[in-house]
This record gives C-alpha cells, sequence and structure tokens, in this order.
C-alpha cells in the first residue's frame, strides 16, 4: 500500500524541501521505492536541492494538463535508483494546477511508488492545500520559534478540514519534525524547547533535527543531507524520522552537531 | 567537519555559485519561451510521425544542461516490424 505524505508548515525558510529530499532519500536508502513532488509552481526549488536541476524537462503542471507523460517528467536520481524527482514548474503559477489533475498524477504515483511525498509550498493558499488535499499522512515542520508554531497551528487546523481524508471522516496521521534546533540555546532559556513545542502543537515527534552547518553543505552540492554526510547529525536524525515512518519504535535522540576544535576551546557551538 | 573531508571536498560554496550561475543563465535566456523543450519534443516527434508510428510511451525525453552545451536527447523505440517492412 503506498502512502502519501505531505511536507508542509505555513511558515516559510523552515526547511520543508531540506526535510522533503532527505526524508525521501532516506526512504529510498532503505529499499522502498519513493517520489517527491515539489508543489511550489512558480518557485522551484526541490531540483536545486536534490542537485536535479539541470536535467528537468517536463514538470507537475505538463503532466497534470497531460501535455506530458508521468514517466517523462519523472527524473531518477543519480545516486539512488529508487528515489526519483517530479519538479514544479517554474513558469506558470499555482492557477495552472487543478485538483482533478493532481489527483490523477497521485492516483499514477501511487501505482508506482511505495511513498509519494509531497513538497508543499509556503502560505495557506491554492499550492499548499492542494499539496495536502491528497495525503494519508501529514510532516509538519516547524522550528521552536513564535511565528513558525503559529502557523504550524494554523496548519495543522487546515489538515483537519481541507484534506480529502478529514473531510471523509478518516484519520489524518500529522507528526512534528522540529528543526533548526539548538539545544545549547533552549538550556540556556533563549529558545523554546522541544516539550514546549509539542505541548502547544499536540501531535507526536517524529523527530528533532539540530542546527548545523552539514545541512548548507548538502544544499549547496545538490544533494539530501542523509546522502551527502550520512554520519553527520542532521542525517542521522532524517535516517531515525525515516525509520519511524516505517514503523519502527525507536527512542527520541537529540544529536548535536559536531563541534570542530577551535569552537570547542571558544566555548561556542559551531552553528552560534 | 573533519580535517580528512576538509582536504579531500574543499568548501561547497563555489559549487553552490557554479550551480546558480548555470541555472539562472538558462532560466533567463529561456525567459520568454519557457516550453522551447516541450515544443521542440513535440515537433520532432510530429515529423517522425508522418512516417511511423510512435508509441507515445517509448519515449524518453532527457535533457542535460551545461555551461557551454546542452544536450537534448530523445530516445524513441520504433518496432522492428515496421522498419523491416519499410
Amino acid at each position: 500500500m503506498s502512502k502519501v505524505m505531505v511536507v508542509t508548515s505555513g511558515k516559510g525558510g523552515v526547511g520543508k524541501t531540506t526535510s522533503t529530499a532527505a526524508l525521501g532519500a532516506a526512504l529510498a536508502q532503505r529499499g522502498q521505492t519513493v517520489a517527491v513532488v515539489d508543489f511550489d509552481v512558480g518557485l522551484r526549488n526541490l531540483d536545486l536541492v536534490m542537485g536535479a536541476e539541470r536535467r528537468v524537462v517536463f514538470d507537475l503542471v505538463n503532466v497534470a494538463q497531460g501535455d506530458a507523460k508521468l514517466a517523462q517528467a519523472l527524473i531518477r536520481d543519480k545516486r539512488l535508483d529508487t528515489l526519483s524527482l517530479l519538479p514544479a514548474s517554474q513558469t506558470r503559477d499555482k492557477d495552472a494546477l487543478t485538483e482533478e489533475g493532481v489527483g490523477r498524477v497521485i492516483e499514477e504515483l501511487r501505482a508506482r511508488f511505495d511513498w509519494i511525498l509531497c513538497d508543499s509550498p509556503a502560505g495557506i493558499e491554492k499550492g499548499a492545500t492542494l499539496a495536502m488535499r491528497f495525503a494519508d499522512l501529514a510532516v509538519v515542520v516547524a522550528n521552536a520559534e513564535v511565528s513558525s508554531v503559529r502557523d504550524s497551528d494554523r496548519i495543522i487546523g487546515l489538515l483537519d478540514a481541507k484534506t480529502r481524508r478529514a473531510e471523509q471522516g478518516e484519520r489524518l496521521d500529522k507528526r512534528l519534525l522540529l528543526t533548526r534546533n539548538d539545544q545549547g540555546r533552549a538550556a540556556r532559556g533563549d529558545m523554546m524547547k522541544v516539550e514546549d513545542v509539542l505541548e502547544i502543537l499536540a501531535i507526536p515527534l517524529l523527530g528533532v533535527i539540530c542546527e548545523s552547518p552539514d545541512v548548507l553543505t548538502a544544499a549547496n552540492m545538490g544533494a539530501p543531507v542523509t546522502l551527502h554526510s550520512p554520519s553527520s547529525a542532521p542525517a542521522l536524525a532524517y535516517a531515525d524520522a525515516a525509520r519511524r515512518l516505517l514503523g519502527e519504535d525507536l527512542p527520541m535522540t537529540m544529536l548535536a552537531p559536531r563541534q570542530s576544535l577551535i569552537s570547542r576551546l571558544f566555548g561556542r557551538r559551531a552553528a552560534a | 567537519m573533519s580535517l580528512f573531508r576538509f582536504f579531500t571536498r574543499g568548501p561547497s560554496a563555489p559549487a553552490a555559485r557554479n550551480r546558480l550561475q548555470l541555472l539562472l543563465a538558462h532560466e533567463r535566456a529561456l525567459s520568454g519561451r519557457p516550453d522551447l523543450i516541450a515544443v521542440l519534443q513535440k515537433e520532432i516527434l510530429a515529423v517522425i510521425a508522418r512516417h511511423i508510428p510512435i508509441d507515445q510511451d517509448k519515449v524518453a525525453v532527457k535533457l542535460d544542461r551545461g555551461a557551454q552545451v546542452s544536450i537534448l536527447e530523445i530516445d524513441i523505440e520504433m518496432p522492428d516490424e515496421v522498419l523491416l517492412r519499410g
């Protein structure tokens, strides 16, 4: 049974695209067949983060409108052949997508892949609601920061109202992925703690990803962090999150990025 | 970052800059005709379809955008009986 998972947040810049790429690659590394779909029509970036930007020919809009076959638009990852990307259109706007068109594409993807990860655009408008529309499960990406948590709460409300599952009275599984976390700041009382955010949003925790320069480096190189630096703290946390998605019950570990000798000597955090 | 990785990989910012320069050059050049590749593919296939039947499911389109040249690759599977009869 294939699963459609939306990666969403409301707020921009919290790590949706990074998390989509990293979780997609981590699931594919565990033998699952995975398609990552960019719903940010007009402002695509998943292709760039995955390192496939030079190979984009057709996109989600082309397939939804019947101008290209799904197989022609899917870009298979060069490192992992169980991982494919369906890019967004860079030249159209979000009105180019219709619910019927997206529904057809999702059905076709379901026939080919174990996992379909929908990378939502920021905001709560058409692109975001279409990305979540056919989801079986949602990953809400948030930072421990007031505006992000508020927007996440709004998105959770939309997930419970606007998805097809919710409308049919079925349960939509929602999990929180806390990204850019800085335990040092949380310990000093400068940042909300994981427990604080969990208490406010009241959905189960999928994982905690620490703030780390490895994430930026991986994006610079055009590789999901789970492929580019698999032993880094964020990659290990994403890999654990992927195992939880596959049903494993793992203890939640808060990994901090390894500190360089210099920052250790001066007592600063690498990411500060 | 370990010393080993520092020497073997080098900093990633130049890679980011190069990738962006290449990508944006292509996107700006195509800003007036964003669907050029799709149009090219459609017209090339139409010419071939005049002579032999093409199964749209057996057409693979690949693109590799490079700094100097880009390569558009269109693989069309042609059934043997059509070619042998011709």
